[in-house]
């Protein structure tokens, strides 16, 4: 198996700019989430909201591809220096080799949501005069936007495999680059509030009232989040001793049900193992497990089946939904960058927002963060349609 | 850089393409087009209880999904797939975004999960039960392409055969004027690391610069312009006359894939 160096990478969300940010929360259990109304949205929930989108402005040449997902995703590539290395990976390979493959669910559907408000929907006037579907709606839209960003050349699409989207992207890429097609390639997702997911999740009774406290005794449902993850991989022989790898990622399907998980987690198993035998490892060389999580009754109590199951009740886990809110399409990325920051910094992090674990889920569930060296640690992320992926994160050695 | 893999299945649906045996001819030149309405047959597969909740996506791309296995004599339930569409279903998109403009927004619950681009897979894993490795993409009009290259891509790196699945299907007003697609079509390809008795061609691709292959027939060629999915009209129009041969199609700007296909 061929595996991925993390060559560079950023995250954007509720905790803040870059990866900085998003580490002093992950230290601190600090929670993005805040009780707000959000656009013309009045359920009364908490959101885990990206600061200063409103008034963002784009790239000038890249005008037309104007919406909060577009705006989201220049926000995090201008983060952490994570453009620049782009540009020196371009350098380095030719625009041609460097591939885009980016997980969203919703994209910009944002702006036809917006458009749609239009009592009078004429082609000549008005939001529909200018309303870019292929630029902003399209689920393609953010794909487009960051190859256009960079003018590569390479292969690109973007997945949208619900909350799993931009874990499944690492897979793609992997598989790619093993083709001999690249030499490199932007990897994440990004999603962003919009109406649809508020609504829609809400109509599923899915939504808590207060911030989601994903495997507490008392959870009741999801927040959801906004969040921008870029990732920039290649060769995993290029790794120096420190720098963090990809080594392994696992698909399944639930096979089971639209919108509700494998009651005994089998899907989730079954992608948690395919993730450790192609990395080569047992479930006892995992030292933090950062879970799915979503803080729904049936996820936690299913997800938590699964890792009990496979794992045992050792490992130590947390899901980091209670800081960010639920990112969706986002999430995979978000959450493989806490694992980079885990692997990184020497310490696995507690879970925000949760207080009692529910202790009919037999798993050692973080409530405060465990400084341990750290070798190797597995990231889930499960979504709608029963479309799970684990990724397999790991140090390489000095 | 090649990707070596076998075809050994091919399921077609769309206006005057009723069915891969069926086209042959037509897709070959032999006989001529005309464009009749696309037939779907029922999502019998899905217990009743799902089968009334899906919409043109999932029945199109089971009808086709199933005739590439059932070409192949394959197990759908072994079958590792990638999904692929420029817009999932519209339909159902639309009407979520008429009720999000509306004074009462109560979406409803089927009509958010069935919204995901991935609820023909998901609804394709339940009825097949297959456990599979499942992905859905899109690449707006470069959609078929990249999810040949995805799907190829899986068979060589796993050595597993893999079920391609792409389909469109259109928005209606206002956005169809946004993104016009006039015929829903779908096509399968099953893909697998080695030639069997089932096998049709082999298909070894690359990615080049060079332009797309069009259709000599004026409607087909319409049709491969129209809908993102028939970009894949040279492909089957070279597999249908039975002649080994290159044939390019399209991909993203300035970069198109292509494809040798052999005996």
């Amino acid at each position: 198996m061929l595996a991925l160096r993390l060559s560079a990478y950023t995250v954007v969300s509720a905790l803040g700019r870059g990866c900085s940010a998003t580490l002093d929360a992950l230290r601190h259990t600090r929670s993005g989430l805040v009780r707000k109304t959000w656009e013309t949205v009045t359920l009364d929930t908490c959101i885990g909201e990206v600061e200063g989108l409103d008034d963002f402005v784009l790239r000038e040449d890249l005008a037309a591809f104007d919406c909060r997902n577009n705006r989201l995703a220049q926000m995090a590539l201008e983060s952490d220096g994570f453009a620049e290395a782009v540009r020196a990976a371009i350098a380095r390979h030719g625009a041609s080799r460097v591939g885009v493959f980016l997980g969203t669910s919703t994209s910009g559907i944002l702006s036809s949501e917006i458009a749609f408000r239009e009592p009078h929907r004429a082609h000549d006037t008005g939001v529909w005069a200018t309303h870019d579907y292929r630029r902003t709606h399209n689920t393609y839209s953010v794909g487009d936007f960051v190859r256009s960003y960079f003018g590569l050349e390479g292969p690109a699409w973007v997945a949208s495999t619900a909350c799993s989207s931009s874990a499944k992207v690492f897979a793609d890429a992997q598989r790619m680059m093993a083709c001999g097609l690249i030499d490199a390639a932007i990897v994440g997702g990004v999603d962003t509030l919009c109406l649809t997911t508020l609504y829609g999740f809400n109509s599923l009774q899915l939504v808590s009232g207060q911030a989601c406290r994903p495997y507490d005794a008392a959870r009741d449902g999801i927040s959801i989040g906004e969040a921008g993850a870029f990732i920039l991989v290649e060769r995993g022989e290029l790794a120096q001793p420190g720098d963090i790898l990809m080594t392994g990622v696992g698909e399944s399907s639930d096979a089971h049900h639209m919108s509700s998980p494998h009651p005994e987690g089998l899907g989730a198993r079954n992608a948690m193992q395919a993730a450790l035998d192609m990395a080569g490892l047992t479930p006892a060389d995992i030292g933090y497990i950062n879970l799915h999580g979503t803080a729904t009754p049936s996820n936690d109590a299913a997800e938590g089946k699964g890792v009990a199951g496979l794992f045992g009740g050792q490992t130590p886990c947390s899901s980091t939904k209670g800081h960010t809110g639920h990112t969706l399409g986002a999430a995979g990325g978000v959450e493989a960058i806490v694992c980079a920051l885990a692997l990184e910094h020497g310490f696995a992090p507690a879970g925000a927002g949760t207080t009692h674990v529910d202790e009919s889920i037999p798993v050692n569930y973080l409530l405060e963060n465990l400084n341990l060296p750290l070798r190797h640690v597995l990231s889930n992320s499960f979504g709608f349609g029963g479309s799970n992926a684990s990724l397999v994160l790991s140090k390489a050695e000095g | 850089m090649n990707m070596r893999v076998h075809l050994d299945g091919i399921g077609l649906l769309g206006p005057g393409l009723p069915g891969w045996e069926t086209s042959r001819a037509v897709l070959a030149g032999r006989e001529a087009f005309h464009l009749t309405p696309l037939v779907l047959p029922p999502a019998e597969a899905l217990p009743p209880a799902e089968r009334r909740r899906v919409g043109l996506p999932v029945k199109l791309s089971m009808a086709i999904g199933f005739e590439a296995v059932r070409h192949a004599g394959a197990d759908a339930r072994a079958l590792a797939s990638v999904f692929s569409s420029t817009g999932g279903d519209c339909d159902n998109c639309h009407a979520i975004l008429e009720v999000l403009a509306s004074d009462d927004r109560s979406v409803s619950p089927t009509r958010f999960h069935n919204s995901v681009h991935n609820a023909p897979a998901g609804y394709w894993s339940i009825a097949t039960q297959s456990m599979a490795p499942s992905t859905s993409l899109c690449a707006y009009d470069a959609t078929f392409s990249a999810g040949l290259l995805n799907a190829a891509s899986q068979v060589v790196t796993t050595g597993k055969p893999c079920l391609l699945l792409a389909y469109d299907t259109a928005y209606p007003e206002p956005l169809y004027s946004l993104r016009p697609i006039p015929h829903a079509v779908g096509i399968a390809l099953l893909l697998s690391p080695h030639a069997g008795e089932k096998t049709l061609a082999s298909l070894s691709l690359s990615l080049c610069a060079d332009a797309a292959d069009t259709m000599t027939e004026p409607a087909l060629e319409q049709l491969r312009q129209q809908v993102p999915t028939a970009r894949a009209l040279p492909l089957l129009a070279r597999i249908a006359s039975g002649e080994p041969g290159r044939v390019v199609i399209d991909y993203l700007e300035r970069l198109a894939l292509s494809i040798e296909v052999g005996a």
